[in-house]
């Protein structure tokens, strides 16, 4: 089969692979129908998430048809069934899936040693991500394995298009959970760093949750646009004052509530000395992220409000301001996203025409044109913000 | 298939796909260029580092040998931005860094200099690799900049079919399930 393979720093091919098989009793198989380049994708792209090997199969938001259940799937899934697979592996069975805390599931990551001597202690195995959770193959494929097939799934009708639930893999409820991590309340000032997918689906989750305004910030223009379009007041980062215009629109108080949807990559600019720091550190290799937006949130965010972090560190980060957290009291509350926590009630949603979020898409190709789909969204040409792949 | 895939290829799990047959690579021509430009001026930076009084002896530039060094640390610096992924700013300081060595090599091309022969070939040889420079820095910009093309307005993708009144209310009135009732 066909599939976009990693190769090193920006190298990824669309390579002719062997075709993936059954391992395990309660594996299952699937056909791709479609599949979607994120975000995260890119930390992988510029590899800057530690021990990518060469040869690793890409993609982690994924959705098609099952071809073949192992044996211990027991009437879970069957043939034939239509599936969005989420991006995180869940057993359903240990004491985290149990508390739904499905991203630190702790059976799924078939590299746990490794996790743990990075991490203290394993979190769950990710499709298509560093083998530090597990090295899964991913989803830019035709075809590809799901372990743990019987909960790794979200079964989606025959009424709704792919473009319409691909999403609740894991850019929808990263954002939902982004906002409702919040604990948005009718009063508040959602603030909203970083305008791509997982911003865009942030904003409207925190429409949706209730709060009274949404505030998004980046600096390009067709992403603000699209910002604007959800219900949100634009900031254009590269042409004013953040700081000031979150302070003016709350009253100098600032946000209540703060996401960063921008993670580890945020944009390098003379404007912004801190970043022409963080970049140096990262080249000398004694910093892996550039955190510009949590200092920035630290600064802004009102006393007692909450910080919320989808977006994607990796390992170690400099100058962040604990003594202006600490005495602001603020609360931080992160991590990658526990998927099927969400989905049941995201599905519902969509199916009530309540939100669709296929508006994210702009460009739909055929898998071949994958490895220059990831140029163009990293350099953010021809408007690109969300790629849909059609294996 | 390379090295590299052949290896990896041995340590995946038996279920697990394998590569067959590498695609083609998407990095351009200007990509690879800049690629090599990076090593050479990392390499070229080492030189100048550990080979200064050599240099200085060559060239008849005795007494700047702490220039040289400080050269050598700048080749090394840009080489390294310019295979990261910022590798427009990487190259576009290596042209910069050329005018400096022209500027320098050019002071250095006086009659009363013994060694200006040596100075001559270095000249024409940092105009060389200038060019190159240029060609990669131009060449790099160009393929990954954003372009002249208007950005697009998405001012009608709200996302909200029913607008976004309607779905607020909707989901006000909580007709929707609780979260994990998958
Ligand atoms: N937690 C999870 O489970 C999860 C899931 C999916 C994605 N992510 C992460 O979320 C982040 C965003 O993903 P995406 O797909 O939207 O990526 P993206 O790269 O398309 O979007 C990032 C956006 O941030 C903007 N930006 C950069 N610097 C900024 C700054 N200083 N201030 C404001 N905006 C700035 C960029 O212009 C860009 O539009 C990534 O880090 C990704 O890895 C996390
Ligand atoms: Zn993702
Ligand atoms: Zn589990």
């Amino acid at each position: 089969m066909r599939a976009l393979v990693w190769h090193g720093k920006e190298d990824i091919r669309c390579d002719e692979v062997s075709d993936p098989q059954i391992e395990d009793e309660r594996d299952a198989i699937i056909r791709v129908t479609s599949c979607a380049i994120c975000g995260s994708d890119l930390h992988l792209y510029h590899n800057y998430v530690p021990a990518m090997l060469p040869g690793d199969i890409m993609g982690h938001e994924m959705m098609g048809e099952v071809v073949e259940v192992g044996k211990g799937i027991n009437g879970a899934l069957k043939k034939g069934d239509r599936i969005v697979v989420p991006f995180t592996i869940i057993c359903g069975q240990c004491d985290q899936c149990k508390r739904q805390n499905f991203s630190v599931c702790e059976r799924s990551n078939r590299k746990k040693n490794l996790g743990e001597k990075v991490f203290g202690h394993a979190t769950a195995g990710l499709f298509g991500y560093t083998h530090l959770t597990g090295g899964y193959p991913g989803g830019q494929a035709e075809y590809m394995r799901v372990p743990f097939a019987d909960a790794t799934h979200i079964k989606v009708p025959d009424s709704l298009t792919d473009e319409q639930v691909l999403f609740l893999g894991d850019i929808f409820p990263t954002g939902w959970q982004a906002a409702a991590q919040c604990d948005i309340e009718p009063t508040d000032t959602v603030a909203i760093w970083g305008c791509g997918p997982v911003g865009q689906m942030a904003i409207r989750s925190a429409l949706l949750l209730g709060a009274k305004q949404v505030l998004a910030i980046d600096c390009l223009p067709e992403r603000l646009s699209m910002a604007a379009a959800g219900g949100a007041i634009t900031i254009n980062f590269a042409k004013e004052s953040v700081v000031e215009r979150l302070n003016d629109l709350t009253g100098g108080k600032g946000p209540e509530k703060c996401i960063d949807c921008v993670g580890m990559e945020s944009h390098v600019s003379l404007a912004q000395p801190d970043t022409i720091y963080d970049r140096a550190k990262q080249m000398m290799l004694l910093e892996n992220d550039r955190p510009h937006v949590l200092r920035e949130m630290i600064y802004v965010c009102r006393p007692a409000g909450v910080i919320s972090i989808p977006g994607v560190y990796s390992g170690l980060v400099d100058k962040i301001p604990m003594g202006q957290a600490m005495n602001k009291g603020l609360s931080f509350r992160m991590g990658q996203t526990h998927v099927n926590r969400w989905t049941g009630d995201l599905l519902h949603r969509i199916e009530e025409g309540q939100i669709d979020p296929s508006f994210v898409i702009t460009h739909t190709v055929g898998l071949e044109q994958g490895p220059e789909m990831y140029k163009v969204f990293r350099d953010k040409q021809d408007s690109c913000i969300k790629v849909v792949l059609k294996p | 298939m390379s090295v590299a895939d052949r290896l990896t290829n041995i340590t995946r799990s038996p279920g697990d796909p394998k590569v067959l047959k590498a695609g083609p690579s998407a990095l351009g021509a200007t990509d690879n260029l800049a690629h090599k430009l990076s090593w050479f001026s990392i390499a070229l930076g080492v030189v100048e580092l550990v080979g200064a009084e050599r240099i200085a002896g060559a060239l008849g530039m005795r007494g700047k040998e702490h220039l040289i060094r400080a050269y050598g640390a700048r080749e090394i610096s840009s080489g390294i931005l310019s295979l990261s992924v910022d590798k427009q700013a990487g190259l576009w300081s290596r042209v910069a860094g050329d005018g400096l060595d022209i500027a320098t090599l050019l002071a250095a091309y006086r009659h009363d200099n013994p060694k200006r022969d040596n100075v001559g070939l270095a000249l024409a040889m940092v105009a060389g690799i200038s060019l190159l420079d240029v060609i990669a820095a131009k060449g790099v910009t160009a393929r990954h900049s954003r372009g002249a093309t208007k950005p697009r307005d998405y001012s009608d993708r709200s996302g909200f079919p029913g607008g976004l009144a309607a779905a607020r209310s909707a989901s006000r009135s909580g007709r929707t399930q609780e979260p994990g009732a998958a």
